[in-house]
């Protein structure tokens, strides 16, 4: 058999979204991830489904990628956990109602009328259980959540079955161009070689684009998110706010899982992750003010997940303006789990095609106008599992 | 914040012992434990359960000894502080600040050095039935009886193997249970195998012990059935009978036990290194000779670190200490060795009949992996075995992979009555050492604590 047409590096869910659309493209993808798949964010996420809230330069894709959500078992043959609840973000304030009624507006304006504002009342009939304080909201009602882990599998359970391989414990540590193909080796000494090689390596892509001589800012955060015991159901959409950071949602065996950017200690070089206990705290403190009802229940998980953050806040998804047959998608900055339906398949037509029908010049990888060097050629060095 | 040279979790032998000898080294020690007062396990409540005949001996007595000695240590301005009632949720290891709920309040408190002294776990034991009510393990039985004075009435049923089976039968006969039936499950060639493992003559005193129990159990008429195999404990919503392989019983409570394993609970959620002991047939932590780990802050000590009863538990707790005192800089290397020796010669001597008894008692495979599909593995998520072999099917690789997947271990018990069997269940499906499965790595909080207490921490930083 012929060698891969495509190289995928990083097994999260959006690399394994790129392998998807690939081979159902009929295209020969081999996947390479150096731990084992959905390691890092994409294991971690809270699987939030939300085009709430967002930057009006991901809406297109994030509405699109939700017609995919409300039919993800047709896509990739399980439903994935995906309820679709809803999200609402809570207005804490004459003020905040004001941010919301505004940012309703623009997008009104904009011909997009999937966030709408509620008043106190009808926030009461979504939130019955919701502070006294909170006067009113914005909601999205197709939006939900999702298991996180079980739809990156079910996205790499679907890609083998259309011929995609997909290698765990292969760490790329050295990525060159030769003879018209992509050379990748892994730290256990195996070289492969492709046209066109994708870097869906998350918060690591940024050290993989420099490798090959492309600067791309890129830091990181190490979301926390805690996971109470059961508790009787009171909350049924995802719940954020308007002027601090909270998520929150139930799920259906009644466990409540809190995060939503508060952030812990983590490392690139060894991918390991800590609690900040004080920030923890503060998050607690937030989700009790929102929800008083909580305040005698477990926390009995709390955990944190790597994730690549980018400058403006935008992931990084596009062909490499530096070298032919690159194309990276990476860089989520935490809302990326909602994108992964689509963004694999906007990586599958620029790698097949050379372009995409939807918009996407705002997260094109030289926006920030970092400068272009001949490659560092340096060792890659990469988390450790 | 409060700051000190030491903090040892666990009042049982092992924090008891490793905190009187800290002090003595001039260290200041911090001392939390849950429970409301000194003993752990095996010395549980011993304080008040002094006069308690069900559970007089040689026991007690050592209890009474050891936790009067620490009471003594933690003389006012002494250097020993004890803090009961109080739990470690989390380490930051990076900064050795850990933090500690303690009557519905978080502290974070700073120290030099940690030693992890919790002791051991009951082994899961995953028969069919084993979550119907009047069914619990050993272990519950011993709690409630030590705490409580609790005798359950009705027919009762121990089953299963180990020391522990036989020491709780004499204790619950004696305190008025009964009538009590002992379903032995050791295999029949242990006995001879176990022989193999030597160690008796160096162990003579503890297997008298033993054997001394055995006899109090006879002749207070303890029905014995041995080499018991495919237990399952069945009945309409609670225990009514157990049945094995060529027989059946009926009976109001089942108390089940397969031995005990470290709790590796937090040292395993603290990232250090673990290696799966074959012998024992569970996770113990990587520790030199003086009880270090794989990372600077953190010593174990006691059954946290691998079984060895609390004899072993009280060496252990010294030896860490003794070390502690070095690596602060207050004992010289020389002295701390030769102040070392004599505890190390206890430890041998506790330790010599261990290989006999883990080949005695080694659990059956079905004891790891239930045959069963539809056995409840997660008691929490109520997660069948046949799940868990389907999650290895679709790709889950180890314990983490499948808690993602299944939510297994996510429950209030974070996994401590599922961990192991989820790891050897993956192991034998995919046809691996279950050490290459790997253990389940829990997360913080290491006890659960509620959203208010969290909420209540006082916020130095965070604007
Ligand atoms: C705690 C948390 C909560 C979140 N909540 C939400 C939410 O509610 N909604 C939402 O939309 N998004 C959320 N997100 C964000 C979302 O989870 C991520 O955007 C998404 O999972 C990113 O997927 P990815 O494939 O880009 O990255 P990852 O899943 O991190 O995958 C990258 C992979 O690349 C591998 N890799 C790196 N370097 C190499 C190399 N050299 N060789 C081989 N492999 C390599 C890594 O091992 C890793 O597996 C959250 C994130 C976190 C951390
Ligand atoms: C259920 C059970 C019953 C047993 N009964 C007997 C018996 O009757 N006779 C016998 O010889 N052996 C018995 N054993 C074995 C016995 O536990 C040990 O040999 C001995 O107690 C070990 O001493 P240790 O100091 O290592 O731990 P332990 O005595 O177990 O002490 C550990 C202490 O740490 C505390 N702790 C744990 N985690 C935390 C935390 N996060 N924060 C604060 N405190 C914490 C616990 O509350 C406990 O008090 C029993 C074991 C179990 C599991």
């Amino acid at each position: 058999m012929s060698g891969p047409e495509v190289l995928v590096v990083g097994g999260g869910l959006h690399g394994l979204s790129a392998a998807f659309h690939l081979a159902r493209r009929g295209r020969r993808v081999r996947v390479l991830e150096a731990g084992h798949l959905a390691r890092h964010a994409s294991g971690f996420s809270a699987g939030g489904v939300r085009t709430l809230g967002r930057h009006p330069a991901e809406i297109p894709l994030a509405l699109e990628a939700l017609d995919l959500w409300h039919r993800i078992g047709e896509l990739v043959g399980e439903d994935c956990g995906f309820r679709a609840s809803g999200q609402v973000k809570v207005a804490e304030s004459a003020a905040d109602l004001t941010v919301l009624e505004e940012r309703a507006a623009a997008l009104r304006a904009g011909g997009y009328t999937h966030e709408e504002v509620v008043d106190a009342a009808g926030l009461r009939r979504l939130l019955p259980a919701v502070a006294p304080h909170v006067v009113g909201g914005m909601v999205a009602r197709r939006d939900g959540f999702a298991s996180p882990y079980r739809t990156s599998l079910a996205f790499g359970r679907a890609a083998r079955a259309l011929g995609a391989e997909i290698v765990e414990g292969a760490r790329v540590i050295a990525a060159g161009r030769r003879g018209g193909l992509w050379h990748l080796r892994t730290a256990d000494g195996a070289e492969h070689a492709a046209p066109v090689l994708v870097n869906a390596a998350g918060a690591w892509g940024a050290r993989l684009a420099r490798h090959i001589g492309e600067t791309i800012p890129l830091g990181f955060n190490a979301f926390m998110m805690m996971l109470t015991a059961r508790m009787p159901a009171f909350v049924t959409p995802v719940v954020g706010a308007t002027s601090r950071p909270i998520s929150f949602k139930q799920a259906e065996t009644g466990q409540v899982m809190i995060g939503g950017g508060h952030k812990g200690v983590g490392s690139l070089d060894t991918g390991a992750t800590a609690l900040d206990v004080e920030r923890l705290a503060y998050s607690a403190r937030t989700a009790l003010e929102l929800f008083p009802v909580l305040a005698e229940t477990r926390i009995v998980h709390a955990w944190a997940g790597i994730e690549g953050v980018t400058p403006d806040d935008l992931p990084v998804i596009g062909a490499s303006g530096l070298h032919d047959g690159v194309i990276h998608a990476f860089g989520f900055c935490g809302h990326g789990f909602e994108l992964g339906p689509v963004v694999g398949d906007i990586v599958a037509q620029l790698a097949t095609q050379g372009f995409t029908n939807r918009p996407i010049a705002a997260f094109a990888p030289g926006r920030f106008g970092g400068p272009a060097g001949a490659g560092t050629g340096a060792a890659l060095p990469q988390p450790a599992g | 914040m409060r700051d000190y040279d030491l903090a040892v979790t666990g009042a049982g032998p092992a924090g008891m012992a490793a905190a009187m000898e800290a002090a003595s080294l001039g260290l200041s020690v911090l001392v939390l434990d849950e429970q409301p007062a000194p003993g752990g396990q095996v010395f549980r409540a011993v304080e008040a359960a002094g006069c308690d005949p069900a559970l007089a001996g040689e026991f007690l007595d050592a209890g009474a000894a050891l936790a009067r000695d620490f009471r003594a240590a933690l003389h006012p301005g002494g250097e020993v502080e004890y803090s009961p009632r109080s739990t470690l949720w989390h380490v930051d290891i990076a900064t050795g600040v850990i933090s500690v709920l303690r009557e519905g309040a978080s502290e974070e408190i700073r120290v030099s050095r940690l030693l992890l002294a919790t002791g051991a776990q009951e082994r899961p034991v995953p028969i069919p039935g084993w979550t119907l009510p009047g069914a619990m393990g050993a272990g519950a039985a011993q709690i409630l009886l030590k705490t409580a004075g609790a005798v359950p009435q009705g027919p009762l049923v121990i089953a299963g193997q180990g020391p522990l089976t036989w020491l709780l039968a004499v204790q619950l006969l004696r305190a008025g249970a009964g009538p009590v039936t002992l379903l032995e499950t050791g295999g029949k060639g242990a006995l001879w195998d176990a022989f193999r493992a030597g160690g008796l003559w160096t162990g003579r005193r503890l297997l008298t012990k033993g054997l001394a129990l055995v006899r109090e159990a006879k002749r207070r008429g303890l029905k014995v059935v041995r080499g018991v195999r495919e237990l399952r404990a069945e009945g309409e919503g609670r225990v009514q009978r157990v049945r094995w392989a060529g027989g059946e019983m009926a009976c109001d409570t089942l108390l089940l036990h397969e031995g005990v394993i470290p709790s590796t609970h937090v040292s395993r959620a603290l990232g250090l290194e673990h290696r799966w002991d074959e012998a024992q047939r569970c996770w113990r932590p990587v520790l030199d000779e003086w009880g270090a780990t794989s990372h600077g802050l953190v010593a174990v000590a006691g059954d946290g670190g691998g079984i060895g009863g609390w004899e072993a538990a009280t060496a252990t707790g010294r030896i860490a200490a003794i070390d502690a005192a070095r690596r602060l800089g207050r004992l010289p290397e020389a002295e701390a060795e030769r102040r070392a020796a004599p505890h190390r010669a206890r430890l041998a001597a506790a330790l010599a009949l261990r290989p006999f008894l883990d080949r005695l008692y080694a659990p059956a495979p079905e004891v790891l992996v239930p045959r069963d599909d539809a056995t409840i593995v997660c008691r929490c998520e109520e997660i069948t075995a046949g799940q868990v072999r389907e999650a290895a099917r679709l790709g889950a690789t180890g314990p983490n992979q499948a808690k993602a997947y299944l939510r297994a271990g996510m429950g209030p018990c974070q996994g401590r009555m599922c961990g192991t069997t989820v790891a050897a269940l993956i192991a034998a499906e995919r046809g691996i050492p279950i050490g290459e499965a790997g253990a389940l790595r829990p997360r913080a909080p290491f006890k659960p604590l509620t959203v208010g207490e969290l909420a209540a921490l006082p916020l130095e930083t965070v604007a």
